[in-house]
């Protein structure tokens, strides 16, 4: 590995230290250390792969342990332009140079600036500019890209810039052409690999025998849904005190039986911590809390617990009823005697796209009320306080509002929830309720107006 | 670069000696700046020139508005409003003052101008081409002797400009396109590769020379080469392929060998999207395969989630026995995912009224490139492999 690495100029200890802290990296570490000439360099390297591939570990870890001249940036943090001149003049040049700049600078100061301060310190190697987040830089102004590709030429000084990306270069592009740099792919971590990154971060008190059991069933579930190396460690700091909780107790100690413990415990992790709906902190206390009550995980999202007035719920109700039935089959499912529907020549033609697939459709607020009066199971007077309920379900967005605001007299509107929210409302309203869903017209449930 | 310079000399020459009369010319070239620069850097030196001409250099990337620029000339012809490095006054001012102090001169005593100015059609975006009108308007009023060069990659450069402008510009034009064969294509890879003259090592530097002599006889170098001579002539494809090629190049392996430069050509040609397909997760590839077949029964129309999701579904009933059941929300996260990494992308700009679900997408990805993708895809599961070559999902 390391003999790979002979370069002339740097030594083998900082070598060795270099490739100690970048497993499964070497061979893009090698390429990049060629490319880093110390007199001449390229002037831009574009590096692209996914996230959490170790594209910027990879190169702070090259810059700072050889003691190269560089500046980094993160273009999410650069509002303006001026704030990515500031930062990399301030690194490269020291803190007086940023003073030069004058308020909000343009490039064409910046490049003057630079010029000016690389008479005063000229260059006895080559400065590296890293870029972070690079493909943010297409949304600021048009010249920026293709100038810092091209800066070595402007500025007439042996400095190289390095943008990182997890998006492709083709996409970065502009029109009439640029400078193209060196691209360079970082590849995705295979499984062997990230069982090895992962195993390097085993607990003090554990045998790294057990931590790799248990990284390899960690692998196991999510793998297929989750390559994102930060993702998976964070994962395995969450769930590792639950895997050996059967040890500590005393219990188990055979890796085949704690894996049967955890695995169920790690497939509701999928739905919950994996998505972000319940924050660590909140998962962590209901891992303690799981043995004296079963209950469910309570979700961040607003759609998990939201309470809703008794009216309103009905209201949802009609209004996902009324975005998802065509109007012609109101009559069939709210009237107590309907006749027959013929299914016309439309209809057959129709029959692949079904409503679920294309979205809610909008309805007036007339067809809506009708709805309601039938789905609802008491006598309800038409009052205020009913179609205030409309408004507050518009502000949750429960219900989107279609059309102008100023269209007074016929509002319309679009039903903004899937069904299983649907689902859990009307669980609560009906015990048991057949929905009137029509999915396909071949696939028919059985109407509300049975039940009631 | 000396192919080149042998052509543009001698019509600077001629050049210079009409900057005497006051003239414009254009520029269109394919090249780096510096081979302009170190030809007018030999023509200043030769000609005794620099003891005359004053010249000023524009960039159309950094002086993106006419005032920038405007500043950019007084500061770098040194006029009197000018104090360090800042430059006093307006816009207008500014205008007015250079304007007089080039008409104000005459041709036997005031030094002759030479304004560069590179991206010459960045130039011609500016509002009301107002600098390049007066420019144009200075040099072809026979006052003080202004000569203005342009350089730029585009054809058809004098479309971008107003008619007023174009009338002033005197029409001439420079083409520098590379009409190289392929013998001088490789002549050119042979004496870039080579050291110098120069070089202090004599021994390494024969054994070099050598090396690179045999390499440039080789067979699959001359493949390799011939490949990308077919695709594009440029010299900027050729360096990134040698400078692949050379940082193979150490001190243990001190030599060009052939399988290096094959190397550096299948990175330079790979396809960068199939790269990012390989590491995606066996349910992102799933749902690339749901689409490619709502792409081929469709034939190419928008599709939304929910579409996506039932064709998933579809396949996890019928023929899957490897992938897991996931819930929606997993789903959605993967699909999210895909639209970061701009695989995917929303047909409406306005995304405030539609859930995210029903959004209109679109695949930006080819079939040959899935299919390829799903080849290199490693340990992908058999059924997933047949539902993707399967017709009709």
């Amino acid at each position: 590995m390391a003999a790979q690495l002979q370069h002339l100029g740097y030594e083998d200890e900082k070598l060795q230290r270099v490739m100690e802290r970048l497993p499964c990296r070497d061979v893009q570490a090698s390429m990049l250390l060629a490319l880093m000439g110390e007199q001449c360099s390229y002037p831009s390297i574009f590096i692209y792969g996914h996230r959490a591939t170790g594209k910027s570990h990879v190169i702070h870890t090259l810059l700072k342990e050889l003691e190269l001249p560089y500046a980094t940036v993160s273009c999410v943090e650069c509002v303006s332009v001026g704030l990515l001149f500031e930062q990399v003049l301030l690194s490269l040049f020291g803190s007086d140079s940023a003073s030069l700049l004058s308020r909000s600078p343009s490039l064409s100061d910046f490049v003057r600036v630079y010029k000016q301060l690389c008479v005063q310190a000229s260059a006895k190697q080559t400065r590296y500019i890293v870029l972070d987040r690079a493909e943010l830089l297409r949304d600021m102004e048009a010249n920026l890209l293709p100038a810092f590709l091209r800066l070595q030429e402007l500025v007439e000084d042996n400095v190289t810039v390095i943008l990182l990306s997890e998006i492709v270069w083709d996409k970065f592009r502009p029109n009439t052409g640029c400078f193209e740099p060196l691209l360079l792919h970082f590849p995705d971590y295979s499984k062997g690999e990230l069982q090895q990154i992962l195993s390097e971060d085993s607990h003090p008190s554990y045998s790294p025998e057990l931590y790799s059991a248990f990284i390899n069933i960690l692998l196991g579930v999510f793998y297929s849904v989750c390559r994102d190396l930060r993702e998976l460690r964070h994962l395995a700091a969450l769930h590792f005190s639950k895997f050996v909780e059967p040890l500590e107790q005393g219990k188990e100690s055979d890796t085949h039986k704690l894996w049967r413990n955890i695995e169920p415990h790690l497939k509701k992790a999928m739905q919950t911590v994996y998505l972000r709906e319940v924050s660590s902190v909140q998962w962590e206390q209901q891992l303690q809390m799981e043995e004296k009550e079963a209950g469910v995980v309570r979700g961040l999202s607003a759609h998990a617990h939201v309470e809703l007035p008794y009216y309103s719920k009905f209201l949802l109700i009609a209004a996902y009823l009324a975005s998802y039935n065509p109007a012609r089959t109101d009559k069939r499912f709210f009237l107590k005697h309907h006749g027959k529907i013929k299914k016309t020549n439309f209809l057959k033609k129709h029959e692949k796209t079904s409503n679920h697939l294309l979205g809610p459709k909008p309805f007036p607020l007339d067809r809506l009320l009708a709805i309601f009066y039938s789905v609802v199971d008491s006598r309800v007077a038409p009052t205020a306080s009913v179609f205030c309920q409309i408004s507050s379900l518009v502000t949750l967005q429960l219900l989107n509002q279609v059309g102008h605001d100023d269209q007074l007299d016929a509002p319309k509107y679009k039903c903004a929830v899937s069904l299983d929210f649907i689902l859990t409302i009307s669980r609560c309203v009906y015990p048991m309720l057949y929905c009137p869903l029509v999915t396909d017209w071949n696939h028919c449930q059985t109407p509300a107006s049975a039940a009631l | 670069m000396a192919c080149y310079e042998d052509s543009l000399v001698p019509d600077l020459f001629v050049l210079y000696s009409q900057l005497l009369l006051s003239s414009s010319c254009m520029l269109t070239f394919f090249c780096f700046l510096q081979l302009l620069n170190c030809v007018l850097r030999e023509l200043l030196e030769v000609k005794d020139v620099n003891k005359n001409v004053l010249p000023v250099h524009l960039n159309g990337l950094l002086q993106t508005d006419d005032r920038i620029a405007l500043k950019e000339i007084t500061r770098q012809l040194n006029l009197e409003n000018v104090v360090g490095d800042k430059v006093f006054g307006s816009f207008a001012e500014n205008l007015a003052f250079l304007l007089e102090a080039l008409k104000k001169g005459d041709r036997s005593s005031s030094r002759p101008v030479l304004f560069i100015l590179d991206e010459f059609d960045l130039f011609a975006h500016h509002k009301n081409q107002t600098l390049l009108y007066n420019l144009l308007d200075v040099s072809q009023s026979a006052q003080a002797p202004v000569a203005v060069i342009g350089l730029t990659c585009r054809l058809d450069v004098l479309e971008l400009l107003e008619k007023r402008v174009k009338s002033r510009f005197s029409h001439r034009q420079i083409h520098l396109l590379s009409s190289l064969s392929f013998i001088q294509y490789l002549d050119n890879v042979r004496s870039q590769l080579s050291l110098p003259q120069d070089f202090p090592d004599t021994k390494f530097y024969d054994e070099w020379n050598d090396s690179i002599k045999t390499l440039c006889e080789d067979q699959l170098v001359v493949d390799v080469l011939q490949s990308h001579y077919n695709s594009s002539k440029d010299f900027r494809s050729l360096q990134l392929l040698l400078m692949l090629a050379l940082s193979r190049v150490s001190a243990s392996k001190p030599a060009i060998k052939p399988t290096d430069l094959l190397e550096a050509s299948r990175v330079c040609m790979v396809d960068s999207k199939a790269n990012i397909l390989h590491g995606l997760s066996i349910l992102e590839l799933c749902l690339i395969i749901a689409m490619k077949h709502l792409n081929d029964i469709y034939e190419g129309e928008p599709f939304n989630f929910q579409m996506v999701h039932n064709e998933f579904k579809k396949f996890l009933q019928r023929k899957s026995h490897s992938i897991h059941n996931f819930d929606k929300p997993v789903v959605i996260k993967a699909f999210e995912h895909l639209q970061q990494l701009e695989l995917i992308k929303s047909m409406d700009s306005s995304t405030a009224k539609i859930q995210k679900e029903y959004q209109l997408m679109k695949l930006l990805l080819d079939h040959s490139q899935i299919m390829e993708a799903l080849q290199k895809y490693p340990q992908c599961p058999t059924d997933v492999k047949q539902w993707a070559m399967s017709a009709f999902g």
